[in-house]
């Protein structure tokens, strides 16, 4: 319950050598990843659209990503006129360095033992860690609508009007769905929310499905995924927000869009798949990264899926899906929790908890019902007004 | 299912073959009327079927085809008529491959072949002269070096003429009204052309 065990004999140049060592190597390995997780999309969506995919540059394709960013890295970087110079070139970064340090607590694996020092596999494990994982999530939303609004152009800020109504409209329902997840566990560090999940007690079955639903449709709007891509909806934003950026500042704002989609995932296998909980396999050994990344690399594929599939949302449908139907839900299912972890320390009888619960979420339910419907038409105006803004 | 069933959609997908062609490496089959680069015939014997009658260069709409012609000489006559293509040149960053020219021949002396992967790097290379589009010895088109063939694209070389020669008049599809060719002989109709058949 301390976090990591690397710190507990103070702190001496080994350890800070160690440190140094894990933030190179999560670095590294979250921009190969970035890499891999480009090729790994192109290739799957191409897969279902019947097409092949990058396959020239590298055995099957796989040095296309590195082809790209090359390529990208040597363009002319373009400052438009009207832009807000300081901020136009500040706000990649507030877009890229939030995505890099939201993965600094996902837990990777177990332990390990570095010349007599024992750490855990995971970059940082603070005692906040899941209100960390929150507040970056929170400025990324900081990097986008900059850009946007710094670019002096019409496209990206629309493009940023719409991330930051949906980011923040998202990001409370899937707080709302994590909130479950720290519930059960009775902490927020990323680590013990791991441990309380082992071997098989997944927050997945442990809490019901509902959060973890709620949290993969929020957590797909939050990092403007399809099929909630309306920030950069091509078809109708040119690029949405970075539609003015070019060259080196548009290569970080794709990075940071691939590393959100890849540390989103990690943290939907942390607080509801076990992270890297799993059966012990002879041959590997014990608790390994391996049944992380498995996890990891199918969740992705589940959002590769999810893009290939379905049509993007219009905005009052996303925006009603947000505020009248994911929210309530998730806070309904919260207190559900909530009442159930209560119910099992003071011996309350189950059945009646479950009972009351469903009284409760049927009279609440009905109540937001008629309050949705109590005045179609100013509903309706309503609506109008907001469809005809934005 | 209801909302799910696109999902099913799009992973049944991965399993179904790839509708993608490795173009370099795999090319799709040409269709039988294909208007590829030209070819300058020859007749079996080897004289060349141009007359330099010029009607080539007169219908052209782009403008792209140059033709000159000059007397045979008498002790080695070029072609069977009085006259003959002395020069010959076509700008294929002109030509539209309409395929008037060859509608326009008389003797079916131009033709266009299905050979269309030709990437010059120059406008010098992009001018074809009769040593280009003259066909060779056995009546097949020259390579030049910045042309991409696989075997057999050489094959088809008057494809077009022989669907609906002469003169393009629609009467004679499918019937033998044209001259032979140094190399093949005299050509049957093209599959799929021919009056009889069920096309």
């Amino acid at each position: 319950m301390t976090g990591d065990p690397l710190f507990q004999n103070g702190v001496d140049l080994a350890v800070i050598l160690i440190v140094l060592v894990k933030v190179f190597i999560t670095f590294a390995a979250l921009l190969v990843g970035v890499l891999l997780m480009i090729w790994f999309e192109r290739r799957v969506i191409a897969d279902m659209q019947s097409r092949i995919g990058p396959n020239r540059a590298g055995p099957w394709g796989l040095l296309q990503p590195l082809a790209d960013g090359i390529k990208v890295f040597f363009k002319e970087d373009l400052l438009p006129e009207k832009a807000d110079r300081r901020v136009y070139r500040l706000a990649p970064y507030l877009s890229t360095i939030p995505a890099f340090a939201a993965f600094s607590v996902i837990p990777i694996g177990g332990s390990i033992s570095i010349a007599g020092h024992r750490t855990l596999l995971q970059l940082a494990d603070p005692p906040i860690g899941v209100l960390f994982l929150l507040a970056m999530s929170s400025i990324a939303v900081y990097g986008i609508m900059l850009a946007g609004w710094s670019s002096g152009s019409k496209y990206p800020l629309l493009g940023s009007v719409r991330a930051s109504a949906q980011m923040v409209s998202y990001e409370a329902a899937m707080s709302l769905a994590v909130a479950g997840a720290v519930l059960a566990a009775g902490s927020l560090s990323t680590h013990d929310i791991v441990v309380s999940q082992a071997p098989w007690r997944w927050n997945l079955w442990q809490l019901g499905v509902v959060p973890f639903v709620i949290y993969l449709i929020a957590a797909t709007a939050e990092v403007n995924r399809p099929p909630f891509d309306l920030v950069e909806a091509e078809q109708e934003l040119v690029g949405g927000f970075f539609t003015e950026y070019a060259g080196v500042r548009f290569a970080l704002f794709y990075l940071a869009e691939f590393m959100n989609t890849i540390t989103v995932s990690a943290v939907a296998v942390t607080l509801f798949l076990g992270g890297p909980n799993g059966p012990r396999v002879p041959v590997i050994g014990a608790v390994s990264p391996v049944w992380f990344f498995v996890k990891l690399i199918a969740f992705l594929f589940v959002y590769v899926w999810l893009r290939a599939t379905l049509p993007r949302f219009r905005y009052d449908q996303l925006m009603d899906l947000g505020w009248k139907r994911l929210i309530p839900l998730a806070l309904y299912w919260l207190l559900l929790v909530a009442a159930l972890q209560i119910g099992r320390q003071e011996g309350w009888n189950v059945g009646a908890v479950l009972a009351v619960a469903i009284g409760a979420g049927a009279v609440g339910w009905a109540a937001l019902g008629a309050a949705l419907r109590q005045s179609p038409h100013a509903a309706h105006e309503l609506e109008r007004s907001a469809g005809a803004r934005i | 299912m209801g909302y799910l069933d696109g999902f099913k959609v799009t992973f049944r997908q991965i399993f179904k073959p790839r509708v993608t062609v490795e173009y370099p490496e795999d090319k799709r089959p040409k269709p039988p009327r294909f208007h590829g680069r030209h070819v300058l015939n020859k007749y079996e014997d080897g004289m060349e079927k141009c007359i330099g009658c010029e009607l080539c260069a007169g219908v052209c709409p782009a403008g792209c085809i140059y033709v000159r012609g000059a007397d045979n000489p008498p002790g080695s006559p070029v072609s069977p008529g009085e006259r003959y293509g002395f020069v010959y040149e076509i700008n294929y960053l002109r030509c539209i491959h309409c395929d008037l020219c060859v509608e326009a021949c008389p003797t079916e002396a131009i033709t266009e072949s299905k050979l269309f992967e030709f990437s010059f790097t120059n406008r010098q290379d992009a001018i074809y002269t009769k040593d280009e589009l003259l066909v060779a010895e056995d009546g097949r088109p020259r390579q030049l070096p910045w042309e991409d063939w696989r075997p057999g694209d050489d094959e088809h070389t008057s494809a077009w003429v022989r669907a609906t020669a002469p003169s393009g008049v629609a009467e004679y599809e499918g019937r033998v009204a044209w001259s032979g060719e140094l190399g093949y002989g005299v050509r049957a109709p093209e599959q799929g052309q021919t009056a009889d058949a069920d096309t």
